[in-house]
């Protein structure tokens, strides 16, 4: 009975089409849940940092705030523009939220919890990340509207800038690694947390985190959709489920990234004490933690910083983030190489 | 293998109609919209034939900042529509013949790839050597190795190109204050604000 449904799981065609859409599943449930309660967590935190509430009217402490949010935006109208470019205007936020779950297909979450365990993780993942300028560049062009155009430019700039400094960062990681395989990114920093590379690599943590920032568009790197210049940036004219997909896009995308960092400086599932009640708890779970931790200092830089000026934030990106991090992997590379540290292949 | 076979029909029919529209469509963001699919769906023919890395590195450089660039230029441009049809019939003879060129030259490829020459078997001889590791190292080995110094001056090439850019686009502009960080934030108190007491009535 049982060989019966393992073998139909394994080998048919249509149990293998279940088994993978039950993953899809229990990667995409479980993080758009938490794309609801991140928005909830954020606005409690800046609450609390400008000594306010923050939500807290429905549901018990405000926990239903985020259903009444989404119920709001699924039941407003959804309004075209009469001069925007109707199809791309619709197909837009799509891409923008799409991108942001497809790219999770990489991410391990434990020990083998992997959808795809693919050789070239890393780069699957930049790629993907690269594509979410085209969700918000073409938004600003199909609404035909000045604010939106000029927030689209802004975007495109900004993330095209900070990506070539994260590819520097992962260049550095995958040089200590020797794979671009996620679960050997992991499995590269088992140990005490000081062997995690947030510590041998402290510099390219701060300009990953921050780059992070600038991907997805935070503040203080929010020009995008800085309300006192252009009004929403790329989105001022999208309302309803469509706006509703940008906005759980960008969140999605922002615990995307922490995810990234989660797996690359801080261990991923690993437990931060190598020995017994620790490493009881399920790798899961520390990887959940981690996140959260990103995350957290995410809603704490949005609750504190003032905004970067456009050029600042481009002298920033190309005149200190792309020479530091270039030197850093020469660096890193040379110390691997003289050391004879380098990964055995 | 049906699933592949299928999966490569699909893949090269969208590639082979994205790449027309990208030639008639009539508006040139949805061109180079069509040109987006049409890097998307080479990418997935090259994940078919188990070259993972060309097809990640083909979205990233391709997908991810090249057309990126060509959409910001075609989006900025005021192009007129109808100016832009105009010539058409006038370049396909040369657009068609050019298209008859390289086509006839891929099919003179695929057949001395069928036939065996010496460079192929030698390139599959290196495969042979490296079929058992995956082929991002595969690549790193033979380019870091072999073609070390070809390697090197591509890079080179991609550099007097970049300085060329700068160069060309550099304007001395006469007038123009800069920003100096690290003057600004570097100011004092002292340097920046003087406290005058004023004497009531008695002005500055």
């Amino acid at each position: 009975m049982y060989a019966d449904l393992i073998s139909f799981f394994t080998t048919n065609w249509l149990g293998m089409a279940i088994v993978m859409l039950a993953q899809c599943l229990a990667v995409t449930v479980p993080l758009l849940v938490s794309v609801a309660y991140m928005t909830y967590v954020d606005r409690k935190v800046w609450a609390s940092i400008q000594l306010r509430r923050g939500p807290n009217v429905v549901g018990p402490f405000g926990l239903l705030q985020p259903f009444a949010d989404g119920l709001k935006l699924v039941l407003k109208e959804t309004i075209v523009p009469s001069s925007a470019n109707g199809v791309l205007f619709i197909i837009a936020p799509m891409i923008a939220f799409m991108t942001a779950l497809v790219a999770w297909a990489v991410v391990p979450f434990d020990d083998g919890w992997v959808i795809a365990d693919i050789n070239v993780g890393i780069l699957y993942l930049f790629a993907i990340s690269s594509l979410g300028v085209y969700g918000i560049i073409i938004a600003g062009w199909a609404s035909n509207s000045k604010y939106a155009f000029l927030g689209a430019l802004r975007s495109a700039a900004q993330m095209v800038s900070y990506e070539v400094s994260i590819g520097f960062v992962l260049i550095t990681v995958l040089l200590c690694v020797g794979s671009l395989n996620l679960s050997h990114v992991v499995l590269a920093q088992s140990g005490w947390f000081w062997n995690w590379f947030w510590l041998p690599l402290l510099p390219m943590f701060v300009i990953f985190f921050i780059s992070a920032l600038a991907e997805t568009n935070r503040t203080p790197f929010d020009l995008p959709m800085s309300e006192a210049e252009l009004v929403a940036g790329f989105h001022t004219e999208y309302s309803a489920m469509t706006f509703g997909l940008f906005f759980l896009g960008e969140y999605a995308n922002m615990i995307l990234l922490s995810a990234l960092g989660a797996v690359l400086f801080l261990g991923g599932w690993h437990s931060p004490i190598p020995y017994a009640p620790f490493t009881l708890v399920p790798g899961v779970v520390w990887f959940a933690l981690k996140i959260a931790f990103l995350l957290f200092i995410f809603s704490w830089t949005k609750g504190t910083l003032p905004r970067y000026r456009y050029d600042q934030l481009m002298r920033l990106g190309w005149k200190v983030f792309l020479p530091v991090s270039l030197g850093w992997v020469v660096l890193t590379a040379a110390v691997l190489t003289f050391g004879g540290w380098l990964p055995k292949p | 293998m049906i699933l592949q076979a299928l999966a490569f029909y699909v893949f090269a029919a969208i590639t082979v109609a994205a790449a027309a529209m990208v030639v008639v469509s009539r508006n040139p963001v949805y061109s180079v919209l069509f040109l987006i699919l049409a890097f998307f769906n080479a990418a997935g023919l090259f994940l078919l034939i188990g070259a993972e890395f060309i097809a990640m590195i083909l979205v990233i450089v391709y997908v991810g900042a090249v057309a990126v660039l060509f959409l910001f230029v075609v989006m900025m441009l005021d192009i007129n529509l109808t100016e832009l049809r105009e010539g058409f019939l006038a370049y396909f003879p040369v657009g068609a013949l050019i298209g008859a060129v390289l086509f006839a030259e891929l099919l003179l490829g695929v057949g001395i790839l069928g036939a065996g020459s010496a460079t192929i078997t030698g390139l599959n001889a290196h495969g042979a050597q490296v079929m058992a590791i995956d082929n991002t190292r595969a690549i790193g080995r033979v380019l870091y190795t072999q073609y070390f110094y070809l390697f090197q001056v591509a890079g080179l090439v991609l550099l007097v190109a970049m300085i060329g850019a700068i160069v060309l686009t550099l304007r001395s502009r006469p007038g123009v204050r800069r920003q100096k960080a690290g003057e600004q934030i570097n100011r004092t108190k002292e340097q920046s604000i003087t406290v005058v007491k004023v004497p009531t009535r008695g002005g500055v």
